[in-house]
């Protein structure tokens, strides 16, 4: 999401990567602009949170009295490890020992904490924690490292080029003297705030903690059950919330005959609201008893009917004849006219849900002028603002507590706020109550805002060295970011950029080159799932290179890596995956490899999938070697875990998972009928970092689109198949 | 009505029904909320506790099932086994949003205690039940084997 303004930012890191660099060389210049005012943010941080004494030289840092450092993380920890990347970049500029490093969610204040690559919102996704906070926290740990030293100074009447750091204790030498950070932190506040062009940030030889050892997690709690996540919020007397909601998209409640389910014990109220109707409980079980008790009569005479099979046909109908242009390139058409062989292949995805271990939850508790939100908040600053909206108060008057989320892959990340905007208007109806909605799995499962269906058409002909000469790609499918506050920097001239994204951008040296979309309504409401558009166009795009190849009659990565000419990060984690891989060399009998390259959010990733065919008629995944190039590695023990999870939560689409609809209900329900990977389906798996100085872009995206094509391609080299659907399923 | 549940050594009186689910028993009344809800039909493991030792599904077991038992959840595990799997969970960063690892290591250690030296095809069995959605499973593989390790 939001990837044009990510792509402008990442561009101006990217071009000016000399200026990077020397910006990291210790000249303040370039980037200084990314900084927050630190006298401003110092002055509200530090009333909110700090004890007596207490250091807090900007909004991300507070070093307390008991030399314990907090940072203040912006962004959403759902596990892809923004806790541990976003402490590293402030330990290592501030010298701090690692161990005395505790990381924190930052209060929700998009005047502090905005992502610098989404203007003035909170929030995480697009795989941005880490790209646009890499230079914000270094300098927020250089400040206070300054200040801390300034203050050793004053104190020793020493000159301040005398004073090292080192592991949270500052030193003279020279007279022997040495104080822990929480020593100097009350000393520390009287000094000024030093100006950025002052600070010196380290050089990468200089580095103690990017790239190196692996820190030990900063997201704990998560091996004893003492973790907190929305789920686990108690307040006192607080109610918890289970809701009947529409059998249909589109659908209302029409009559509600609430008797029985107020004459369950616990129950204490039942309340209609625009998404269905809540039962309030004094406890979980209570609530879903009271909720199943209900007789609804739901109107569903304005709701969507739609089937699957139905849709498919329709979008793949529209495929036949041109889209609006998202790329053109030459002059693709007359091309494939003129061309003897065209080759097509049709491609057709379900849709997906996001199925995060913790389904969607959230707290409220609505107030006089005011709201308290707890929640595992991905865009803070939409959600307070919607939520502002339904209570008729200020954006700043709700207060969001962002805790761990149970997984989220883009789902609370919801850019309509949806189970956050359920949880208030159920609040609403209880001032001054605390109101957990629990949606069950089934709620989950069947709420929508799924990742589209789509069907995509590519035809090709490749010239006399069987190289492609034209490619015309056409996508239909529903438009994730029409009507959301997304739409005006992102949908341009009726292409969404989510739709075509991974095959507006394809790298491969082709002439004739155009790419066209058909935008389609529909009635289920979608959203961003984990790697976004990639996570069709990888397959399709890497899918029919791959047949190129062999119809070619050339090597798969061989084919690649000569029409990647000019692309060197595509190559060079191609060549990684492929020489790790073994690529070329003898596999046992019924052992096959199969590769697909793919950048999304800036970061490249290949891999190359080793499938084994099975007695039953089915296959398994043996193994995946992966290579990864993310520019500067900040945390390669993380990286590599979004790697091999990125990998497993691309496997589900690729073998199992699939929404299918009947008539406009959700065929789906649970774990038993969405079936999600399991352990005993897991392939081993082994990661392969490319070293590199750029500039450091995210790993919580660009491992999952990679998987599916690199296995359907060992599977159709293997067998001959042509498999041009989601799940795969061998004939 | 009042059910006395034995959670992790304490008896504790509950006022539920006697069909209320184990799992919101001792998350919503005993306040224990290291076991997770995921999905209601014991199909993902993320509510897995022990009932005398045996790895249970709390989201399908009512509290009438279970008077008189002896229930571990995840904040009572004391045992040199449970301890081996907390450590070897940690020291290889398993966890990632984490919100299964509660159900994921007390698979692991009913299945280390009942056999220490577990192959793949072994950890495979006991594991399938739950699920990791962030599919931390290459973890879970290497982390069981070295617990048994440090156990052996």
């Amino acid at each position: 999401m939001l990837r044009r303004k990510q792509r402008i930012d990442s561009a101006t890191v990217r071009t000016s990567r000399r200026g990077f660099l020397k910006f990291a060389g210790g000249v303040g210049a370039g980037l200084t602009l990314m900084m927050n005012l630190p006298q401003a943010a110092a002055e509200t941080a530090a009333a909110a949170a700090s004890k007596e004494g207490d250091f807090m030289p900007n909004a991300f840092v507070r070093i307390g009295t008991d030399n314990r450092v907090t940072v203040f993380i912006k962004h959403l920890e759902m596990g892809q490890g923004t806790f541990t990347g976003l402490a590293t970049l402030v330990a290592e500029e501030l010298d701090a020992a690692w161990e005395q490093i505790d990381s924190e969610h930052a209060a929700a204040d998009a005047g502090k904490y905005a992502n610098l690559f989404w203007g003035t919102v909170q929030g995480t996704g697009s795989s941005t924690a880490i790209a646009n906070a890499f230079m914000q926290m270094r300098l927020a740990g250089a400040t206070a490292r300054a200040m801390l030293v300034a203050a050793a100074a004053s104190e020793w009447r020493v000159p301040v080029a005398e004073i090292s750091v080192s592991q949270g204790v500052v030193s003279h030498a020279a007279s022997g003297r040495q104080a822990p950070f929480g020593d100097l932190a009350e000393p520390a506040t009287r000094q000024p705030v030093p100006p950025e062009d002052s600070l010196r940030l380290k050089t990468p030889q200089e580095f103690i903690y990017i790239g190196k050892q692996q820190q030990p997690r900063k997201d704990r709690g998560k091996t004893d059950g003492s973790a907190i996540f929305t789920q686990d919020i108690q307040l006192p007397d607080m109610l918890i919330a289970v809701v009947a909601h529409p059998p249909l998209f589109g659908a209302r409640a029409s009559g509600v005959d609430a008797a029985q389910a107020r004459q369950v014990p616990g129950v204490v109220d039942v309340v209609q609201i625009e998404s269905g109707v809540a039962v309030l409980a004094n406890d979980t079980w209570s609530a879903k008893k009271g909720r199943d008790a209900l007789k609804i009569h739901w109107d569903e005479s304005s709701a969507f009917k739609g089937s699957s099979p139905e849709i498919m046909a329709r979008y793949r109908e529209l495929t036949q004849a041109p889209g609006l242009p998202a790329r053109s390139d030459g002059d693709a058409a007359s091309a494939l006219a003129a061309g003897a062989n065209v080759i097509e292949a049709d491609f057709e995805f379900p849709y997906l849900a996001h199925a995060t271990m913790e389904p969607m939850n959230c707290v409220v508790r609505v107030g006089d002028g005011e709201c308290e939100i707890w929640n595992g908040d991905q865009i803070q600053t939409l959600d307070q603002g919607a939520a502002a909206q339904v209570l008729g108060i200020k954006p700043e008057q709700v207060r969001i507590h962002t805790l761990f989320a149970g997984g989220s892959f883009g789902r609370r990340a919801n850019p309509h706020s949806d189970y956050v905007l359920e949880a208030v208007r159920i609040a609403k109806s209880r001032p001054g109550t605390a109101v957990k909605l629990v949606w069950l799995r089934e709620d989950d499962t069947r709420a929508g805002y799924y990742r589209p269906a789509y069907a995509h058409k590519i035809r090709a002909t490749l010239d006399e060295n069987g190289m492609p000469e034209a490619w015309e790609h056409r996508i239909a499918g529903q438009s994730i970011l029409k009507g959301t506050a997304f739409e005006g920097g992102m949908v341009k001239d009726g292409v969404d950029s989510t739709s075509v994204e991974g095959a507006v951008n394809l790298p491969y040296r082709i002439p004739n080159l155009r790419v066209e979309l058909h935008t389609v309504e529909e009635g289920p409401p979608v959203q961003w799932w984990r790697s976004v558009g990639s996570t069709h166009t990888a397959f399709s795009t890497e899918v029919f290179i791959d047949r190129l190849a062999r119809a070619a009659g050339q090597d798969p990565v061989a084919y690649r890596m000569q029409l990647l000419e000019g692309h060197p990060r595509h190559q060079g984690v191609l060549k990684l995956a492929a020489e790790k891989a073994g690529w070329g060399s003898e596999l046992p009998a019924g052992r096959s490899l199969g590769v697909a390259v793919h950048e999304s959010f800036n970061t490249y990733v290949a891999q190359v999938a080793e499938v084994s065919l099975q007695d039953d008629g089915g296959f398994r995944v043996e193994r995946v070697v992966c290579a990864v190039d993310c520019g500067i590695a900040v945390n390669p023990d993380v990286i590599r875990a979004q790697m091999e999870g990125g990998i497993g939560y691309g496997l589900s689409p690729a073998m199992m998972s699939e929404i299918s609809l009947d008539q406009g209900r959700v065929a789906q329900s649970n774990f038993h009928d969405y079936q999600v990977l399991r352990i005993s389906q897991m392939p081993e798996i082994e990661v392969h970092i490319v070293p590199s100085a750029e500039a450091p872009t995210g790993v919580g995206e660009p491992g999952t689109p990679v998987i599916a094509p690199a296995v359907a391609n060992a599977l159709e080299s293997a067998t001959g198949q042509t498999l041009s659907r989601l799940p795969l399923k061998l004939a | 009505m009042s059910v006395t549940l034995n959670v992790n050594g304490t008896e504790q009186s509950v006022e539920v029904s006697p069909d209320t689910p184990l799992l919101w028993a001792i998350r919503d009344h005993v306040r224990l909320t290291g076991t997770k809800f995921g999905c209601g039909l014991a199909q993902c493991g993320a509510c897995t506790l022990h009932v005398d030792g045996q790895p249970t599904r709390a989201c399908v077991t009512p509290v009438s099932a279970v008077e008189g038992k002896t229930i571990t959840t995840i904040e009572g595990i004391e045992s040199s086994t449970a301890k081996a799997v907390q450590q070897a969970w940690t020291e290889l960063e398993v966890a990632q949003c984490g919100y299964c690892q509660s159900g994921q290591i007390m698979s692991a250690v009913a299945l280390l205690e009942q056999n220490r030296n577990p192959s793949d095809a072994d950890i495979d069995a006991a594991m399938n039940g739950n699920i990791c959605r962030c599919a931390t499973y290459v973890r879970i593989r290497k982390a069981i084997k070295l617990a048994a390790e440090q156990l052996s």
